[in-house]
């Protein structure tokens, strides 16, 4: 499906993947949430890794895979959650997605998982790989009022990567 | 009379437990949830869709470690809890009932770091172990390379900048179509495998103390991608072998730079057969003791935390009832 809301982006080296999530860095505030879908490789945790650096996290952004949640310290709280190993949608309380959400910017990887927990006021972050080993195909989509308000300000942010 | 029996707690992420541990290395009961069958005891309360719900196993778990030590609660001398790192909802409910119970045994309470636990597993087995130690510690949500140098005193030497060791395993086994848990099924089929079938990247081996497994999991998917006629057990043998290959390297490194006596693995990882016997072989070649804890000891456990506990309340005394959780609780370091 294709749509104004829907930003598509590629790049070619997990370098890029995270310089494309360093430019959102001045259009994201307390109190967002990101989604990111791919498949294992497809680069999540170097997406969070890219805009925790931006927003000035120093120490390594590392899977949380296994921790369920991590939290770090930059500009803003950077909440980094994983819904991998989560098996019924009544263990994604474990998460405690809607607390975290009071303070800083959260990215769930693997948040299709969990999809029916997480709420409709968002950015969808799908990650595919391209042709090249290392090339990837991102398409960006707005989900409810925050971020369909910046869907333009997203697009001029991220040209340099445009599909 | 210095407090000898500590009841330990870990709820800091998928296991509920509960262990009574006399002097810092006796084990009179260890429990872990996924290892009692609670809803037969207690009566169909608990839900089975949430694995993680501690609340609803910590007392039974409390209970039975009780029951199997043989203890009086009038016995037990300090209550210690994993505060962190962890899931904070988690952390809480484990740390809550330890304080509960202090209060009312009016015992310390022992706040304990869920890392610490794991390097004092060894100490469960081998109470007389040596130090300076290089421990390896490898789970599926950390890596790290710790120098020992003396009861809780430790140097981080380094750390993943991205994907702990054990999840490479369990993604790989995904991968690979091998089911949950990935690790021992990667260790099974490596067994029927080339471990030099496949050069996979060994990520920083030659570069300071960090680690890299990301690189080494997509390089998995490219090859498993392009390569669908690959035996698995070749891509899982080779897989396991640039793991093993670039942890055991940089402990290697790390005893000889810092005169360390021996070689220690903890976390689950540290059960994977090939590791252990990269590890045996690295400590004989270098004239280093090697300790291998024994599986039970590696994954998450409460006896390391009352091990870890009694360490602490020695040193420090006890924590205060005002001791919160800390998700992002980091090893104490010089």
């Amino acid at each position: 499906m294709s749509s104004a809301s829907e930003i598509r982006l590629r790049t070619a080296a997990p370098t890029q993947t995270r310089a494309l999530a360093a430019a959102l860095v001045a259009l994201v505030d307390d109190g967002d949430l990101l989604m990111l879908v791919g498949d294992l490789g497809a680069g999540k945790t170097a997406f969070t890794q890219g805009l925790a650096a931006a927003l000035g996290v120093t120490e390594p952004v590392t899977s949380p895979t296994f921790t369920l949640a991590n939290r770090y310290e930059g500009r803003l709280v950077v909440n980094h959650l994983d819904a991998y190993r989560i098996e019924a949608i009544e263990e994604a309380q474990d998460l405690a997605l809607i607390e975290l959400l009071e303070d800083g910017v959260t990215l769930i990887e693997w948040g299709d998982v969990i999809l029916p927990a997480l709420p409709e006021d968002r950015l969808d972050v799908r990650i595919t790989f391209g042709t090249g080993d290392d090339d990837r195909e991102f398409v960006l989509g707005a989900v409810g009022p925050r971020w369909t308000a910046r869907v333009d300000a997203l697009r001029d942010a991220l040209g340099e990567w445009a599909a | 009379m210095p407090a000898d029996v500590i009841l330990g707690i870990e709820t800091s992420c998928d296991e509920t437990a509960a262990a009574v541990v006399v002097g810092g290395s006796d084990v009179r009961a260890n429990v872990v949830s996924s290892q009692i069958d609670i809803h037969a005891k207690y009566g169909g309360v608990v839900p089975e869709v949430a694995s993680r719900a501690h609340v609803d196993t910590i007392m039974p778990v409390v209970e039975e470690a009780l029951e199997v030590s043989g203890l009086r609660p009038d016995e037990i001398d300090a209550v210690a809890a994993t505060h962190g790192p962890g899931l904070v909802g988690a952390l809480l409910v484990g740390v809550s009932a330890a304080k509960a119970m202090a209060l009312v045994w009016d015992v310390p309470f022992i706040g304990v770091n869920h890392l610490e636990a794991h390097l004092y597993a060894s100490f469960l087995e081998e109470p007389d172990l040596e130090m300076p130690l290089v421990i390896l510690l490898v789970s599926g949500g950390h890596t790290m390379l710790i120098l020992m140098e003396d009861h809780l005193r430790y140097r981080v030497l380094g750390a993943t900048v991205d994907d702990a060791a054990g999840e490479a395993f369990d993604k790989v086994a995904r991968v690979l179509d091998l089911g949950y848990p990935g690790g021992p099924a990667i260790d099974r089929l490596s067994g029927d495998g080339d471990p030099a079938a496949i050069a996979f990247p060994r990520a920083m081996a030659n570069d300071g103390w960090n680690f890299s497994f990301s690189g080494v999991k997509t390089a998995v998917v490219n090859h498993v991608r392009k390569n669908p006629d690959t035996p698995i057990a070749d891509v899982a043998a080779s897989f396991q072998e640039a793991v093993a290959d670039v942890l055991v390297t940089k402990a290697r490194k790390a005893a000889r730079e810092y005169g360390a006596t021996g070689l220690c693995l903890a976390g689950g990882v540290a059960a994977n057969s090939r590791l252990r016997e990269r590890v045996s072989e690295a400590a004989a070649a270098d004239g280093l003791r090697a300790f291998l804890p024994s599986r039970a000891m590696c994954t998450d456990n409460a006896a390391m935390v009352a091990a870890a506990g009694w360490w602490r309340l020695a040193a420090d005394g006890p924590s205060g009832l005002d001791l919160g959780a800390d998700p992002s609780l980091r090893l104490p370091t010089d």
